[in-house]
């Protein structure tokens, strides 16, 4: 008689035990994998909604000193006589803040999930197909972009380290930060993270959010393409045009 | 067309039981003629290796047709081998020329252990169909045929999905061992169809959530989509993450669907 072969392993849950007791909906709906991806999608296309305003709001440093000065000024004011003076940029700032820890800390969580699915791995090289360097990157480049978030505010939100710093004038602040060649150095690298971060990001949510036709598929490359690469030129024109002289 | 005959080396990982260390083997294979198949290849090499008195290399293999999903394993880096919407089975030697060197390995998944040398146990998968890849019906004489009309783009849609065999290509190539793309083919096959209907949101959230116990998740590559031997579109994915959503924001009682367990 043949002799039946007992495979080991693999019938108990190897990655996530099952939650021990229910909860409400959307707590289960935030354990699962899948609803972490969904608040991914959806804070992270609030955050591009942020770093697209943030850039067009920078624009009107070409128009001069008194616009973008004015424009900062609106933004403190937003709202005001209705609204005490800068409530409104306070809740949007919590706003970003929340969408900012709940993408990290959501994208921390599948990361160490996504390590135990694979404790041993390959022990020969890999040959990928699909997977490109954006999206190898995402850990890596969602890092660079956070700590880079801490220095610009530091340099030019709070001025701490930007000896020239004056509260509320914008343009010169602006220009006094980027004059220095090694901030806009590491401006533009970190521009460049935030782009190639993007671009996996903004055909992500799509897939993530299950907005997805076969009619439309190559098109949402192309989207991502181009969004992060207007985001990337307008950022990046900045300090280049202040270190070349024509913005003073 | 003219048979050329192929001389290669093999590397191939060989580990002696779930808990033993593994190691890659190098072989030289006699010559091969590159009409064989992936499989008769290492049956040849078997061959030699069992006349030199050395334990032959256990690989998973039923069908031989790419339609059982036993056979995957890595070649040179890519779930079944270099060529697209192939089953290692069905992947002919003449991908490959004379001289080359083949890195063969298990699939590796914390879900996928090893058995023996290339051979896993893919049982997780099992366990994402008990969870609610089937349809309930009450058994009795058999429904007349034709009794649900099924629009003809709902049926070759399903169809699409259910073309998937189960061999586990996807979890192995997703650089993150996602299941997301068996379990999203083995939703939409019943999802789409009338008859999946009455169970839609109940069988998108239990089965979401058992892969979720036994593989990782997904950031989006989409290389399983590359490496599926029936090529299934990642399309399925998205559609699998809107109805999960749905399971959990439909009122179900008033739906029919009450959540269960
Ligand atoms: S042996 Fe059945 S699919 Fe390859």
């Amino acid at each position: 008689m043949a002799k039946t072969m007992s495979r080991p392993g693999a019938t108990a849950p190897v990655v996530n035990p099952p939650a021990a007791k229910s909860a409400p909906w959307p707590v289960t709906f935030y354990r699962s994998a899948v609803g972490k991806k969904w608040v991914m999608a959806i804070t992270g296309l609030g955050l591009l909604g942020f770093v697209i305003a943030h850039m067009i709001g920078n624009l009107k440093m070409y128009l001069g000193r008194e616009d973008i000065d004015a424009y900062g000024h609106a933004l403190r004011t937003l709202l005001h006589p209705i609204m005490p003076n800068e409530l409104v940029l306070w809740i949007l700032r919590l706003g970003l803040f929340a969408m900012l820890v709940a993408h990290i800390h959501a994208a921390a969580t599948l990361t160490i999930m996504n390590k135990k699915a694979r404790p041993v791995g390959y022990q020969s090289p890999r040959q990928y197909v699909a997977v490109n360097f954006a999206s190898k990157s995402m850990r890596y480049t969602g890092l660079i972009v956070f700590l880079y978030l801490i220095f610009h505010l530091l340099d030019l939100t709070i001025g701490t380290t930007n000896p020239d710093f004056v509260e509320g004038r914008v343009y010169d602040n602006l220009v006094a930060s980027m004059s220095r060649p090694a901030v806009a150095i590491v401006y533009i690298l970190c521009n460049i993270a935030i782009a190639v971060h993007l671009f996996h990001g903004i055909w992500s949510v799509f897939q993530s959010m299950g907005l997805n036709n076969p009619r439309y598929n190559v098109a949402r490359r192309w989207v991502a393409m181009a969004l992060s690469g207007i985001i990337l030129v307008g950022n990046v024109s900045f300090p280049i045009m202040i270190l070349a002289g024509v913005v003073h | 067309m003219s048979t050329n005959m192929l001389n290669l080396t093999l590397k191939v990982w060989r580990q002696d039981g779930p808990n033993s260390a593994g190691r890659f083997e190098t072989y030289q294979t006699t010559t091969i003629a590159d009409d064989a198949s992936f499989l008769e290849m290492l049956d040849y090499v078997n061959e030699d290796l069992v006349a030199g008195d050395v334990e032959p290399i256990t690989f998973d293999h039923d069908c031989r047709e790419g339609i059982c999903g036993t056979c995957g394993v890595m070649i040179n880096g890519q779930a079944h081998g270099p060529q697209r919407g192939t089953a290692t089975c069905q992947l002919h030697m003449r991908q490959f020329r004379s001289g080359d060197t083949i890195v063969i390995e298990p699939w590796r998944a914390a879900a996928f252990p090893i058995i023996r040398d290339l051979m896993v146990n893919r049982a997780a998968l099992d366990r994402v169909v008990e969870s609610g890849g089937y349809i309930t019906v009450s058994t009795g004489a058999a429904p007349d045929a034709n009794i649900t009309p099924v629009p003809r783009d709902a049926a070759e849609a399903a169809m699409d999905a259910a073309a998937c065999i189960g061999c586990g290509a996807c979890v192995a190539a997703c650089p993150n061992s996602a299941g997301q793309l068996f379990t999203s083919a083995k939703l939409a096959h019943l999802n789409l169809l009338p008859q999946g209907q009455a169970e839609r949101w109940s069988r998108s959230e239990a089965m979401v959530e058992t892969m979720e116990q036994y593989f990782g998740s997904c950031t989006n590559h989409g290389e399983c989509q590359e490496a599926c031997p029936k090529e299934i579109s990642i399309d399925f994915i998205a559609m699998m993450n809107r109805d999960y959503l749905k399971a959990k924001f439909t009122n179900r009682r008033r739906g029919g669907q009450r959540k269960s367990g």
